[in-house]
């Protein structure tokens, strides 16, 4: 028996939850859903993560995606209550789905291409070796030839912590005249 | 792992999740599926990118740079989120077209 039969099967399986996942993350009406296609998605990206070798890059989709960013995701959701839900509103649906539809078949177009060209001569790919996507090896590449942009990411991540919490704070109505003229608007 | 791994395959998934998450966040009002729009492309491209790098396992440039987007996106997500939660309280809404305050 071809030993990589079950491994395309498992891979076709985590393939209809991706797109399924991403299905309900874009389109569904309820944003708790949309979170939790998000989560799908992620847990069988993950998945694939692993079948290609990358099983650092599978730990950190679980603790990072999975983990934090639809947790962050779910907390908004909540604080916002009922009014996460927007209505349905038809105006200017013309419009959004003449846009969507030229983005839709232009990617449409550019995957029968693709795969054309692809289906015409097949890539060998070549064996990964034992270390090939560990945590040792990645760390030795991440740490030797990425330091610079490893360290800026920190501080990124730093200045984007502060500016959330500077503007998830708000502009408080006795901050300033700008502020009350908004506070003003609103109640009239 | 086999030498027939179907890298086709992954390539393909992502251009349709790509696609996937393009449609949502031009057809899509409410600004939290905006977001998640874009939490769909960028898993599509870090699957991409994962896939490519398997055709060359003697670095990991693409490993290297899907970190990198994890980082980035977290950054993101803290600011657009913060952005969604004082829309809410200066408008009362979730909508992306009702967020007009550099208008006039």
């Amino acid at each position: 028996m071809n030993p990589h039969i079950p491994a395309q099967i498992f891979m076709s399986v985590a393939a209809a939850f991706a797109v399924f996942g991403a299905l309900g993350a874009a389109f569904s009406k309820n944003p708790i859903r949309g979170a939790m296609g998000l989560l799908v998605l992620i847990l069988s990206i993950a998945v694939m993560f692993l079948s290609l070798h990358a099983e650092f890059l599978a730990f950190i989709q679980l603790i990072v995606y999975a983990g934090a960013i639809v947790v962050l995701f779910l907390f908004v959701i909540m604080l916002l209550g009922p009014s996460a839900t927007s209505p349905a509103d038809k105006r200017g649906l013309l419009v959004r789905a003449f846009g969507g539809s030229l983005f839709a078949l232009s990617a449409v177009g550019l995957i029968y291409l693709c795969a054309n060209a692809l289906w015409k001569t097949p890539i060998e790919v070549p064996a990964a070796s034992e270390t090939f996507g560990n945590v040792n090896s990645f760390g030795e590449e991440l740490f030797s030839k990425a330091v610079v942009p490893f360290e800026l990411s920190s501080a990124l991540l730093m200045v984007a912590v502060i500016g959330a919490i500077a503007v998830a704070r708000g502009r408080q109505p006795e901050d300033d005249a700008q502020g009350r003229a908004i506070a003003e608007s609103k109640e009239s | 792992m086999g030498t027939d791994l179907p890298l086709f395959l992954y390539v393909a998934l992502s251009a349709i999740l790509f696609t996937i998450g393009g449609v949502g966040f031009m057809v899509r009002r409410n600004v939290l599926f905006s977001l998640l729009s874009i939490e769909v492309l960028l898993n599509a491209v870090n699957l991409s990118l994962v896939a490519f790098n398997r055709l060359r396992p003697q670095n990991h440039t693409g490993h290297v740079l899907t970190f990198f987007v994890i980082a980035a996106e977290a950054a993101e997500v803290a600011v657009g989120l913060a952005i969604v939660i004082s829309l809410y309280r200066l408008k009362r809404t979730v909508r992306v077209d009702e967020a007009d305050l550099l208008r006039n």
